[in-house]
């Protein structure tokens, strides 16, 4: 019997790509709610997403004036400083940290595609921190709805939509560094760096760019926005239906140029971060050939 | 059921399969032999298309550079170390394998009861031994039934129970009409498994041949550890080599199979290379070996 005739009378080996993608998200998402970092996190969200939502209430004297909107507000910095460090050090971990322990060999030599096994694992571990983002902003709401009312529920609602946008862009970022790194500690190391630029360094680089190069408003606005976190708080205070005045000249040029297609502007800055990333990472991965 | 063509591999500046050619027939088993840095394991994973690779590999008729996922879909595959999450348990593992293959948990359990490990799903994988580690390796290769079974040095980390267990596993499989593949350092092992041994050094196929050639059964064979100064491991393996003897290098030291009677041979060899050698051990006696393997089947 030749090989190629042999090979027909082999069982059928079209194995679902999604079924795949399914199993490798499932055991992401498993490992990644029951580790520890995961925990530490989610409890530091929720605790401080909580704490927002009591001073909210504490300084409008628990009536009136909206404790959604209050807390949306005072959690924008919060989620800010967090949710990026938290998805960042999430998707860096993921293939180095598979590499360092050569468990990706393993993996690879199964009946599955490298495109398979990064998306499987992007999924899960997608699902695992939109799923801490829910425990902490839930309970939040629940404090705020007891206490004050539903006012404001819409703009809190969009701030928890972008705010899993934020942590989807943020983990393609972490996931890129990852295929890059051959070590975990270097990946979380890029991926703490990375951090350290989107929430601190761009802002400076922005103010002293402006002054140095004298920019105008609208470079000034398209770089800032270029700024995943930039475009998240401004889609949040957008949302708010809060006057984009709070942001200066930038805000006002934005406002009065863009008008309401500027949350879909932001909404699609955010989705560049995800999908750009993520590509980036699939191709490489499947380039480079490493395990 | 396995056709390699012209199969080479580089990594920068080195070639680690230098194109290497060979076939390999539906049940056949086949042994790759060969010191530290042969290519063995990196031919095993070209065969399963985790590496890209110059020249052509076919499983089961299917080009595995075009068609990786399907090739492996018929590949059993048994890592030197099982690499899988300490933490997790032995049941979740094999159930997590089992999706990536569409089995069910019957398959799963069946697979483990092949094994001997039905019973052990509650553990934690850091908790079992090097020997159940090899097992639920091999259970989690086995949960599709495919016809082929590839394997890097399965027994290398083993004690002598524990390899005695994975060797006549691997031997139920062979007489089931399974195809192996699998590299091994241990001649009694490759004389037990294997119908046909591929002599690999330096990335390539040195000579392809039978265990019973590269040990004859009318002669009995004795294994030596060679302890030898720091950094000639490799020319003594050479000058060994040059003389027509089977010599084995990795990590666990210079290895030397020859005739009982003439153990002294590779002393001198090396001596007259100028190499000294420092000490030796008796490892084992190849067929006797072979022969207490068999009997305790």
């Amino acid at each position: 019997m030749t090989t190629l005739s042999r090979a027909k009378s082999l069982p059928s080996v079209h194995l679902s790509r999604v079924a795949s993608v399914a199993a490798f998200a499932r055991r992401e998402f498993r490992d990644a709610i029951s580790s520890r970092w995961f925990l530490l996190y989610t409890v530091a969200f929720t605790v401080l997403a909580v704490a927002v939502s009591f001073m909210s209430l504490a300084g409008s004297g628990s009536q009136g004036f909206a404790g959604f909107g209050r807390t949306t507000a005072g959690l924008l910095n919060l989620i800010m400083l967090v949710v990026p460090l938290m998805a960042l050090n999430a998707g860096a971990g993921t293939i180095a940290g598979e590499r360092e322990r050569g468990t990706l060999l393993y993996l690879l030599a199964q009946p599955v595609s490298r495109f398979e096994l990064l998306l499987g694992k992007y999924l899960g571990l997608a699902a695992a921190l939109c799923s801490s983002m829910f425990v902490g902003f839930g309970l939040s709401a629940a404090v705020l709805a007891w206490r004050a009312g539903s006012v404001g529920l819409t703009a809190y609602a969009m701030l928890i939509a972008f705010t899993c946008a934020l942590a989807l862009a943020m983990l393609s970022v972490g996931i890129l560094l990852s295929v890059l790194s051959r070590r975990s500690g270097v990946a979380t190391g890029l991926g703490l760096f990375a951090w350290l630029i989107l929430v601190f360094l761009s802002d400076l680089g922005l103010m002293a760019g402006t002054i140095l190069f004298k920019l105008r408003v609208q470079e000034v606005f398209a770089i800032g926005i270029a700024n995943p976190l930039q475009a998240f708080k401004m889609a949040v205070i957008v949302n708010m239906n809060a006057s984009l005045d709070v942001l200066g000249p930038v805000g006002m040029y934005a406002s009065q140029t863009f008008g309401g297609a500027l949350p879909w502007i932001l909404a699609g800055v955010l989705a560049v971060w995800t999908i750009v990333p993520l590509v980036a990472a699939i191709i490489l991965f499947n380039k480079r050939g490493s395990v | 059921m396995i056709k390699a063509s012209n199969v080479t591999k580089r990594f920068r500046s080195v070639t680690a399969v230098d194109n290497l050619s060979f076939q390999l027939a539906e049940s056949e088993s086949l042994a790759l032999w060969g010191s530290n840095g042969a290519g063995k394991t990196t031919l095993i994973r070209c065969l399963l298309g985790i590496f890209p690779f110059q020249g052509s590999i076919a499983i089961g008729g299917i080009d595995v550079r075009r068609s990786g996922k399907q090739a492996r879909a018929i590949v059993g595959y048994v890592p030197q170390e099982l690499a899988f999450h300490d933490d997790a348990r032995l049941g979740s593992s094999i159930l997590f394998f089992a999706g990536l293959r569409r089995m069910d948990r019957h398959a799963a359990a069946k697979s483990l009861e092949t094994v001997g490990l039905l019973g052990h799903e509650k553990k934690r994988v850091r908790d079992l031994s090097g020997g159940m580690k090899q097992r639920l390796a091999l259970a989690i290769a086995l949960i599709a039934d495919p016809p082929i079974i590839i394997l890097d040095e399965p027994t290398s980390n083993l004690d002598a129970s524990g390899r005695g267990e994975v060797v006549q596993t691997l031997c139920r499989l062979r007489d089931q009409g399974k195809t192996l593949v699998f590299a091994s350092h241990r001649p009694d092992e490759v004389i037990t498994l294997a119908q046909r041994v591929l002599v690999m050094e330096k990335g390539r196929l040195v000579e392809e041949t039978t265990p019973s050639k590269l040990w004859p059964k009318d002669e009995r064979i004795q294994t030596l550890r060679l302890h030898i100064s720091m950094g000639t491991d490799e020319a003594a393996a050479e000058v060994l080599r040059d003389a027509g003897l089977a010599v084995n290098l990795n990590g666990h030291g210079l290895c030397v199979s020859v005739p009982r009677n003439r153990k002294a041979e590779p002393v001198s060899v090396l001596a007259r290379a100028s190499i000294e050698v420092r000490d030796f051990e008796i490892l084992d006696d190849v067929h006797k070996a072979t022969e207490q393997g068999g009997a305790e089947e």
